[in-house]
Formats: C-alpha cells, structure tokens, sequence
C-alpha cells in the first residue's frame, strides 16, 4: 500500500530524515514514536507531499510520488490527514467543513455528500453539531470533526500526525476512541503520537525514530517490552 | 451673494458629485481586480514570474498619482484611442494605481491565514487554485475588509486629482466657481462638505459589512 525507499528529506542545510524505507501493508495500522526533532512528522508529510522529498521514493499503491507524471492532487485524495492543530475552516460549519472536498474534488452530488457527512457524524458522535461553526466546539471535539471530514473523501490511507498532542488530557480518550474503530474496520493508517498506552493497544507494528532514521521496528509488545537499539532503550526509559 | 453663486453652481455640483462616485466606484471595482490578480501574481513561487507583479507595485506605489494621471492623460490614452478622454484616463489611472495599494492589501491577508488552512485543504485533494478560492480568499476577505476600506476612502479622496486633466467632477467645478467670481471660501467648503459625506457614507458601508461578516 505504501512503500519508502532511501527517502531522504532536507531543509537548506539540515537534514530531516537521512534514509527511511518501509513497507506498509493494507489494513495495517503502524505507529510511530521519537522524540521531537527525530522527523517523525516530515516523515510522514513526504508521504501525502505536503513536504517535497528531496531524494529517494514514496509509493502509494505503486505510483512513484517523485514521478513526474504523478498528479499528487489525485493521490491525495485516496491519503488523508489529520493535523495536530485540527485545521478545520472556521468559515464553515461542520457539515460544510465535511461536504467541500467530496463536492468540489470527487464531484459527488451534494446530497449525496450530505448524507455522507451525517453519517460520519454519527460515527464520531457529533451529529448535533453538524450547523455549529468550528469556533463553537472543544478540542476533541474539533479533532473528530477533522477526523470525519478526511474520511467523506472515503480514502484507502489516513495519516495522523500527533492527533491528540494539543489536546487537554480529558479529550484525548474520545478521539483515540475513534481512531480505534477506524483501525477496526481495517483502515491502513500511519500515526505519529506520544500516546504509549494507544500505540501498545492499536498498533500492529511501532516505529522508533531519531535522527532521521527509522533506528528501531517491531510489534508493539516486543518493542515496548525488549527494545534492542541503546536509543529505544533510553527513550523508553525516559517516557515509561 | 455667494449663496446666489452657489445656487448656480448646483447643477454642476451635482453632477460633478456623480462623476466622482462613477471614479470611485469604477476606481474600486477595477482596482479591487487588478489588485487580486497582482496580489497573486506578486506570491508565486518562480521569481521571473512574480517579477512583473513586483515591479508593478514598486511603480505605483513609488510615484506620485498626479505624475500617473498625466502619462496616463497625455499618453497612454491617446496612445490606444488616438485622442484624449479626460474620463477614460481618470478611470484608468486610478484603478492602476488603487491595484498596486489593494495587491498588498490582499497578499498581506492572504499570508496572514494560518498555513494549516491551506494544507488542510490540499491534503483533501484540493488544487493550488481551489484551496485559494474556497478556503484561504473567503477568510482573508474578511480580515482585509478594513484595511480595504481605507483604501477605498483614500480613492474617493485622491479622485479630485483627475480635475487637472479637465474630467468635469467635484474639483473641477470648485475651481470654475471659484475663478469665475474670484471667491474661495463658498466652493472648497461646498465640496469639502460633499466629499465628506461621499467617505462616511463609505466608512458606514464598510463597517456595515465587517459586522455582517463578523456574524458568521
């Protein structure tokens, strides 16, 4: 589903990721961890492009993202995202938030695309917002609503970059919650997160992160419990 | 005396006041135009591209409008329609040099949406151009309304300046009762007065529209 080779990712002078290569397959769900600066979140930004790769190759479902020929709209539009900071469209309700990109990208009718955004509503339990403005709503909230408007674009990946990082403690259990199911249904995600308990619990596979290279992979259990590398160790050791 | 005057005068005045809101409204409407495209023009990533864009800003705004209207009067408009139109060249220097104002305007409330707002919308799919329309324009409209309003209050102003090349609107007319009866006082403070209605009643639109804006 999603394949990296020798990727390599610089900003000017400094080096973000010096060499990562990974296999994702469908249905799995892959959590990565680090500490801050490892690259962790440029990583997976090469992977929907939002940061350019500098050298190497990014696959999704075998098309070459550095391809010239690529249309990275259209690949986007099978990658979805979830930020940190939500990024919702304060301009919009929520089911506008959720309706424009199926509207105005896959070209859905927009009753169609309504009745897709109040059933994502109801999945992430939000059905009563759906005319509120972003404004309006807690952090947990938002983040579900972000959540459910990359899902109406129906895509075969979701990529979560720190998801419940700018939450207050009490919100994060309701997204993660959601994530959860979502990993039950059998969505193919990547999600960069500090949540430990989370990664052990939904992750089929944990990666370890610093200085630009994937230093460290393995089932969450087996890593969490017997890292190998001196890094995983004293990272671990720092945050367990 | 002057009131005799000025009853004279009101014809003039009137229709005087007409033309400096057809330059005011034609002014904002071209230049509100003109200056999204240079806007977006000025932030493309290729520099030979934005260079054009670049140099027109420096132009307008770095010279003076009086200088503008008379190459404007004297030889653009000639240039393209073999004769002078004191109309034609009012409308065309002041909508060229209102852009140049309104494109920093814009480009300073587009960069002023957070970044996240335009990945967000590319992460959807989104193109470059319909993340701008949909997303980053309609939030930014909202935030340049007042500075934009100024800017509209300054073009009402700066229309006067079109008198010097014969455009029959409010200053013209001052000035021709003022040199036909030798008077000062009774003209530049009938105009005064109208100019100073034309841009409250400007500012009051604006602010109108802020509060609506602001509603959402």
């Amino acid at each position: 589903m999603i394949k990296v080779e020798h990727l390599k990712k610089t900003f000017g002078e400094n080096v973000v990721l010096e060499d990562i290569n990974l296999e994702v397959k469908r249905s799995e769900v892959v959590v990565v961890i680090g500490p801050s600066g490892a690259g962790k979140s440029t990583f997976l930004r090469c992977i929907n492009l939002l940061d350019s790769i500098t050298s190497g190759h990014v696959y999704i479902e075998g098309v070459d993202l550095a391809g010239r020929k690529t249309n990275i709209n259209k690949i986007r539009e099978e990658v979805g995202m979830v930020f940190q900071h939500f990024n919702l469209f304060p301009h919009m309700t929520v089911l506008e938030n959720i309706m424009l990109a199926p509207v105005k990208v896959r070209r859905i009718s927009k009753e169609e695309a309504h009745e897709r955004a109040i059933k994502l509503l109801q999945k992430v339990g939000l059905e009563e917002k759906a005319s509120a403005y972003p404004d309006s709503l807690s952090g947990g909230q938002k983040q579900r609503i972000a959540i459910a408007r990359a899902l109406a674009m129906e895509p075969k990946i979701m990529l979560f970059d720190e998801p419940t990082s700018a939450l207050d403690p009490e919100m994060v259990g309701e997204v993660l919650d959601v994530m959860k199911q979502l990993a039950k249904d059998g969505m193919t995600m990547v999600i960069v997160t500090h949540e430990m308990g989370f990664a052990r619990e939904v992750g089929d596979r944990v990666l370890f992160m610093d200085g630009g290279y994937i230093v460290e992979q393995n089932k969450p259990n087996e890593l969490f419990e017997n890292p190998q590398e001196e890094r995983t160790k004293a990272f671990l050791s720092k945050i367990l | 005396m002057a009131f005799e005057f000025l009853k004279e005068y009101m014809p003039f005045f009137l229709s005087g006041t007409l033309l400096t809101i057809g330059f005011s409204f034609a002014g904002i409407l071209f230049g509100t135009l003109i200056g999204l495209g240079i806007a977006l023009g000025k932030m493309m990533k290729n520099t030979a591209l934005a260079a054009p864009f670049i140099g027109y800003i420096a132009f307008f705004r770095g010279t003076p409008l009086y200088v503008q209207i008379l190459i404007v009067h004297f030889g653009v408009v000639p240039f393209i329609l073999g004769q002078s139109n004191g109309i034609v060249a009012g409308i065309i220097a002041l909508s060229l040099n209102e852009a140049a104002y309104i494109a920093e305007v814009f480009r300073a409330g587009i960069q002023s949406i957070e970044r996240g707002q335009m990945e967000a919308a590319r992460s959807l799919g989104m193109t470059h151009r319909q993340a701008m329309r949909y997303i980053i324009l309609p939030q930014a409209v909202k935030r340049i309304l007042p500075p934009l309003g100024n800017e509209f209050i300054s073009l009402i102003k700066d229309s006067s300046l079109v008198s010097t090349i014969a455009a029959p609107e409010l200053t013209y007319w001052a000035q021709a009762m003022g040199a036909q009866y030798s008077i000062v006082w009774t003209p530049y403070l009938t105009i005064s007065l109208i100019y100073l209605v034309l841009t409250l009643s400007m500012s009051f639109l604006v602010h109108q529209l802020e509060r609506r804006m602001a509603v959402k």
